[in-house]
């Protein structure tokens, strides 16, 4: 892929003709723990290893979300990557092989085949999530997102993905497709899901522990967002070869969660 | 479903739904005990649905389905991530979800009441999640609480004073609290009340119903008339 989608804008990173700050304030917008869609009531499990004391201090919080980052952290980003690609291609559904394209005689796709594409999307996600638990948390986070989405930055693509899946698309694909209508690029996407895939977990840890907040940005900062966002970009997979690193402990702390009586956070 | 469905819920204007009640007020208020009694009084004339907002387990969600007011079904708990105001006011996306779902599962409705996790006297609804909030305090707290104001007692729709039957044995004056009530809220009304003795919460109830009401007047769709 060169980077540019035929007729539509440019789709990674450094584009060349591109100002620097270009898409950076909705990345911002999208990224902030503060976007109202639902993210601050989840841990990622870290709720779950606070209680069981898997996750007791600064260090033990390092560990788990090097672990989250290196595995549902970089499916996430690649998922997130791929929505955002397909979200911008102007001829749009057929993205499982990011070169060719089935679309109507008008250049333009028809909105049953997008909506299919959508779903196969989200099927690449939904295979990626053992999980039941986690895969309830993300398509719940991905419902939300998509609303407040919507409203915030109304977009073809998100109103085709809505209708596609209206349970709920998986939270990258959701988080994907909102970042290309607040204007961010594919690479922007990645990074997004990437730092969200470690912040909310970071932050439960903070209220559940009463960990020094400080001392926890540091851990966060310390971690490799950008380098895994790099070689998640790099990679530029057809969605069937999409990265799909398992993390058992990360199944079973979701799927223990669910069955706690005393729970503060919904995943 | 279609790809072009127009999702009717994405502007939170009024037409063709439940009005949403916000019913917000300090730990141990009675707000649980507001709900059920609501739900008690306005069961057999109104459609109702319920959204609790524990601050953990489904302790409140729990209470109300075995008090057996409301069909169990017509009940969803949310989770606040240890921040009940953040669910109410900052971030209202899984309240809202949770109000369409009943809605969608159970409507058309008359009422939803999303009752919030206990919290603080700064705590209030966004009015993109309540069209109007009762604020629930007890007298057990001192009767100094109305005087300190805060955003629930001075802006909220309707403040309950709840446990007026513990007034004599906490020393605190009735009398005290309601001037100072109607001082902060600037003619807002007050009620007072002692569930534990009017189970139903009827001034209560009969203040909902009238809003109910009107709500309906307001809202109803112009074409269905």
């Amino acid at each position: 892929m060169d980077g540019t989608a035929a007729g539509g804008p440019a789709v990674n990173g450094a584009a060349p003709g591109m100002p620097p700050t270009h898409g950076l304030a909705g990345l911002l917008l999208l990224a902030d723990s503060r976007l109202p869609a639902g993210g601050h009531a989840h841990s990622g499990g870290a709720e779950e290893a606070c209680r069981t004391g898997a996750i007791s201090g600064p260090e033990d919080l390092a560990r788990f979300l090097r672990g989250r980052l290196a595995t549902a952290g970089r499916v996430a980003a690649a998922l997130a990557w791929s929505a955002c690609v397909a979200a911008h291609d102007p001829k749009f559904p057929d993205m499982r092989r990011p070169n060719s394209h089935n679309t109507a005689p008008d250049g333009h796709a028809h909105a049953a085949d997008a909506a299919t594409a959508w779903r196969l999307l989200d099927a690449e996600a939904d295979a990626r999530i053992a999980s039941p638990a986690q895969r309830l948390a993300s398509r719940t986070q991905g419902r939300l997102l998509v609303r407040t989405a919507k409203r915030v930055w109304p977009s073809t693509a998100l109103g085709t993905l809505a209708g596609a899946v209206p349970d709920g698309a998986h939270h990258p694909i959701a988080l994907g497709a909102a970042a290309q209508a607040a204007g961010c690029t594919p690479a922007q996407a990645a990074m997004a899901a990437a730092y969200t895939s470690v912040t909310g977990a970071a932050t439960a840890a903070v209220r559940l522990l009463g960990l020094d907040p400080v001392t926890v940005h540091r851990v966060l900062a310390e971690l490799p967002l950008a380098d895994l966002t790099d070689s998640v970009i790099a990679e530029q997979h057809d969605w069937s070869a999409l990265p799909a690193h398992a993390a058992p402990a990360l199944d079973l702390l979701a799927e223990q969660h669910l069955r706690t009586e005393v729970r503060l956070f919904v995943s | 479903m279609s790809a072009n469905h127009d999702d009717h819920h994405d502007a939170p204007d009024g037409h063709g739904r439940a009005l949403r009640l916000g019913i917000g007020g300090p730990v141990g208020s009675g707000k649980t005990a507001l709900t059920a009694a609501l739900c008690r009084s306005l069961g057999p004339s109104l459609r109702l649905g319920v959204v609790t907002n524990d601050i953990y387990t489904t302790e409140d969600a729990d209470f109300l389905r075995r008090a057996g007011v409301i069909d169990p079904d017509r009940i969803m708990a949310v989770q606040t991530g240890c921040c009940p105001h953040t669910a109410i006011r900052d971030d209202i996306a899984a309240n809202v979800d949770a109000v369409e779902t009943l809605e969608e599962r159970f409507g058309p409705l008359d009422l939803v009441i999303v009752e919030s996790g206990g919290d603080n006297l700064t705590a209030t609804f966004s009015r993109g999640l309540a069209d109007r909030q009762i604020f629930v305090l007890d007298v057990s707290g001192g009767d100094k609480v109305p005087r300190k104001g805060g955003p629930g007692v001075t802006s909220a729709d309707l403040l309950v004073v709840n446990k007026t039957d513990l007034a004599p044995m906490v020393g605190a004056d009735l009398t005290v609290m309601s001037r100072d009530a109607a001082a902060v809220r600037e003619g807002k009304p007050v009620l007072f009340t002692s569930i534990r003795e009017d189970r139903g919460a009827h001034s209560v109830a009969e203040w909902v119903a009238g809003i109910v009401e009107s709500w309906r007047h307001q809202h109803s769709h112009s074409h269905l008339s």
